[in-house]
């Protein structure tokens, strides 16, 4: 067995300081290291972004970078998308517009839709449909996703 | 018939209790339990479609620092051929045994044979990597027509085939079954126009992103709890019973939410393993979690196969006869849901001649697993195409031929049973009259890509069954909900808001809970579109006892008979003084002080359930150079009966939609010659993505079903049927090619248009 590796690292805002093997995934390091299991794995290799997170402003799906890579870097998971003063208008228009069935894909969603509207907040039907197409839903078949960003666009 | 009946809660909006935790990441899935002191499993699988197993020798992995436990399918108690009902569906535990590990032989690339526990993901991974398996690989049979052929490789050896109700030995034909009425041959002499054609169905899967998982402590008293993402908590501990052979009492099933499912997250995969492995390891929990490529060689897709139908019409455009055959492959162990196929073959059509006979056929492929409306699409694949060409033949529009010869209330499915009140006949209606089929199609886009519209037809009969819920009142007037039915997409909110209606108190004032199977009397699987429906109509009767004793609460309190008081919108008031009344919370608030604490239950055993109807209009854009098809405008209509939370019945049928298209443009299991599907990951295995889709429009027409108090029909099946075949007819529309295989995607599409167009 190789050591582990010493990480520091911003992870919603806060000071995070933890060891990990050197072959571990963001996502792996996510949910068995930090135990922040809101970000979810579908297929574990880059196809299904139910592990989208942010990473130094740019969205990544967690699977397909190491958790060793994010030393001196800043993350955002779906955990740091509500504060004290309440939900994101994204995750509360889910929550009116019926956005979610089962809820496994809903982090992703949310944290990729969040950094859509950040970019583009004018983005047009075609432009959110093509910016989630990296995001696998098999429930809802899309439609309601998309009218919950329209509707915070509004 | 369309309700009328005016309701307080149901047909409103409400948010869904469980939604704050799934959008914030709090809720908890079952790969989110870490235990104190968890163990980590992973399973040694197949890399054969077909093989005998000489040895396993687990030595290398027993070896190995950190592995705790290693076994074996001869750590699994002996099954006998004992048959167990699980609600929806029976399992022979034997095979259900050798299914969760192999036992002998292998009967598909994926099927477990050994497992192993260790203090970590990676150090389990690596143990079994150092497990050595010897196998003798045997030919194997991956269609149906493979499987039937003379000399084809038996795959279940000792099993016996029933063949019309004859025994068969050393066959891959699990059973064939005949459904019969009137007199067939009579029936196409009066026909003017016959047409007969076979369409044939690659294997899909369900595809849900949750992979399976399952995490399980066997303590020192022989008491197993296992958390686990299913979708029946119940049948899940009815099938780890059997095929442990321990009592069901003695095992607590923790359901936790749960990624999607689809009918695929009724069977038992990991469970078993987990326990066994804790056992071994003194009692530490272990967990096992799947990953993709292990959802998809080993765990239970819809069938391929093909389904032939033969109909005759007479001059007048009546159906006088129909004919079909259905042969599904099973996977590596029997039990395909072409019974459900049979039954909805030619449901949508009132049919005085008709013969089915369905073939479950046994394969080196995965063992399949229900999937929405589980047989319903490749049967209306078949006959929505085949009523599309008689209608051409005879020129008679499609939708009027349908309505023309619909099943309506009184008509005999062609398996037996005598329709009750549908709303096949009002679903078609509303489908002539929608926007999307009274809109033209403007058939050039300008862009060089030919369109097409098409529609299609598509039933499910749903089921009822057993569901149990228990209500308890705070003092503050909000109540308690606690139900055993699994919630994939929204039923808690559905079965609260049912109960929210009884009490006449707000939906948001009634809390769900899904609760083990300790906690919470017996309810079947979240499956056959059952649980609005069932568990909603245990929700009722529980709120109507809850009444009942909150009236004697109200009598003591009053000092008047309990038939003196009257409960209605939501108070509770003497018929005789009118100074004497309360509303639900203000009797609430005296319950501790008045005689203590009302709880009540409810618990039901449905026989019928309300069947339910669909029709699909879908136009489609194809492009001649590369042979892609994009769904440009997509419209659902559906008897849904009464939509309690109108929202997540809409999103039933949208998703459903969007897996029919999925269904219909791409998704295959590519097998290769020896049977290992090439494609298991969701690169390759694509599903619809946002980008592939328009809006999908749905359009609801409620026939209340009968035998509900509030006319609820299951909503969450029949939309998956119609797409494949409304695709079908689409395309047909747009290039004069009927096809007649699914995936109809880009490679089938060109070589159609190169064969037509030289």
């Amino acid at each position: 067995m190789v050591d582990k590796i010493h990480v520091k690292t911003t992870i919603n805002g806060l000071p995070q300081e933890f060891l990990v093997d050197p072959f571990m995934s963001l996502l792996e390091t996510l949910r068995d290291v930090l135990n922040l299991t809101g970000t979810k794995e579908g297929c574990n290799d880059g196809n299904c972004g139910a592990c989208t997170v942010v990473l130094d402003g740019r969205i990544v799906d967690s699977c397909c970078v190491l958790g060793a890579e994010i030393e001196g870097k800043t993350v955002e998971t779906i955990e740091g998308m509500a504060g004290p003063d309440g939900l994101h208008p994204l995750q509360q228009a889910f929550l009116e517009e019926a956005a979610l069935q089962c809820g496994i894909c809903t982090p992703g969603f949310l944290v990729s839709a969040k950094a859509l509207l950040e970019r583009e907040p004018e983005a047009d039907e075609h432009r959110i449909r093509y910016w989630l197409a990296g995001n696998l839903c098999r429930c809802t078949g899309y439609d309601k996703i998309i009218k919950a960003v329209q509707k915070v666009q509004a | 018939m369309v309700s009328t009946q005016e309701y307080k809660v149901i047909g409103t909006r409400p948010i869904r209790h469980d939604g704050l935790d799934k959008v914030t990441g709090r809720a908890v899935y079952g790969a989110d339990i870490k235990l104190p002191g968890m163990l980590y499993g992973d399973v040694l699988r197949s890399p054969h479609a077909h093989a005998r197993i000489k040895s396993v020798d687990t030595s290398g992995a027993e070896a190995m620092d950190g592995v705790i436990a290693v076994m074996t399918s001869a750590d699994m108690p002996e099954a006998g051929d004992k048959i167990v009902d699980l609600g929806e569906g029976e399992i022979n535990l034997k095979y259900a045994s050798n299914h969760i590990i192999a036992s002998g032989k292998v009967n598909f690339k994926g099927h477990p044979v050994a497992a192993v526990a260790a203090t970590s993901t990676n150090i389990a991974r690596e143990a079994v990597r150092a497990i050595k398996v010897e196998y003798e690989v045997l030919p194997s049979a991956i269609t149906v027509d493979e499987a039937l052929a003379d000399g084809a490789p038996i795959i279940c050896e000792e099993m016996v085939g029933d063949d019309l109700g004859e025994e068969v030995k050393n066959t891959n034909m699990a059973s064939h079954f005949r459904h019969e009425f009137g007199d067939l041959e009579k029936g196409f002499s009066e026909a003017t126009t016959i047409v007969e054609h076979r369409y044939d169905l690659a294997m899909v899967h369900q595809g849900y992103i949750e992979p399976q998982n399952a995490t399980a402590v066997w303590n020192e008293e022989g008491r197993i709890k296992v958390w686990v993402s299913t979708q029946g908590s119940f049948s899940t501990r009815t099938q780890i019973a059997g095929v442990l052979q321990i009592d069901e009492s003695r095992i607590n099933v923790v359901p936790l939410e749960i990624g999607g499912g689809f009918g695929g997250k009724i069977p038992i995969y990991l469970e078993p393993l987990a326990a066994i492995l804790s056992k071994k390891s003194g009692g530490k929990p272990v967990r096992i979690l799947m990953d993709r490529t292990d959802v998809f060689d080993a765990t239970g897709p819809t069938p391929g196969g093909w389904v032939n139908v033969k109909m005759g019409v007479n001059d007048e455009g009546i159906i006088t006869a129909a004919e079909s055959d259905i042969r599904f492959d099973a996977g590596g162990f029997p039990g395909s849901p072409v019974g459900a196929a049979a039954m909805c073959v030619f449901s949508c059509y009132d049919i005085a001649n008709t013969r089915i006979d369905g073939y479950d056929i046994i394969v080196n492929k995965p063992k399949t697993a229900a999937y929405r409306a589980p047989g319903s699409t490749h049967v209306a694949f078949a006959t929505e195409s085949v009523v599309d060409e008689i209608c051409e033949k005879i020129g008679m529009d499609v939708v009027e031929f349908r309505l023309k010869n619909a099943s309506k209330e009184g008509s005999r499915r062609a398996d037996g049973p005598i329709f009750p009140l549908i709303g096949n006949v009002e679903t078609l209606e509303a489908s002539q009259a929608s926007p999307h089929w009274q809109s033209e199609l403007v058939r050039d886009g300008g862009n060089g890509k030919l369109r097409g519209r098409g529609i299609a037809n598509g039933y499910w009969f749903n089921i009822g069954f057993k569901s149990s819920v228990n209500l308890s009142v705070n003092t503050d007037g909000t109540v308690m909900l606690v139900e055993g039915s699994t919630d994939i997409g929204g039923t808690r909110v559905s079965i609260a808001m049912q109960a929210a209606e009884v009490l006449g108190i707000p939906a948001e004032d009634v809390r769900p809970t899904v609760v083990d199977t300790d906690s919470v009397g017996y309810t079947d699987v979240t499956g056959g579109s059952r649980t609005c429906y069932a568990t909603g109509y245990a929700a009722y009767n529980a709120a109507k006892s809850l009444i009942t004793k909150l009236t004697t609460r109200a009598a003591s309190i009053w000092d008047l008979s309990e038939d003196q008081i009257e409960f209605s919108e939501g108070k509770f008031a003497s018929k005789s003084d009118p100074e004497l009344s309360m509303t639900f919370k203000e009797l609430a608030s005296q319950l501790n002080d008045t005689g203590g604490p009302v709880n009540s239950t409810g618990a039901v055993d449905l026989e019928n359930a309300g069947g339910s109807f669909a029709t699909h209009i879908v136009d489609l854009e194809i492009d001649p150079e590369t042979g892609k098809t994009d769904v440009v405008r997509y419209t659902t209509v559906q008897d849904v009966g009464t939509a309690i939370h109108p929202s997540y019945v809409e999103g039933q049928m949208q998703g459903g939609a969007v897996q029919g298209i999925g269904w219909a443009l791409n998704e295959e299991y590519f097998m290769s010659d020896e049977g290992a599907m090439e494609n298991a990951s969701f690169l390759d295995y694509r599903m619809p993505t946002s980008l592939d889709l328009p809006e999908i429009e749905t359009i609801l027409v409620e026939v209340p079903n009968p035998v509900h108090p509030y006319g609820v029909r299951g909503v969450g099946e029949t939309p998956i049927v119609p797409p494949v075949a409304a695709i079908a007819n689409a395309i047909y529309d747009a290039l004069g090619i009927r096809l007649r295989s699914a995936p109809m995607n880009p490679g089938r599409i060109l070589v159609a248009l190169k064969e037509k167009n030289g």
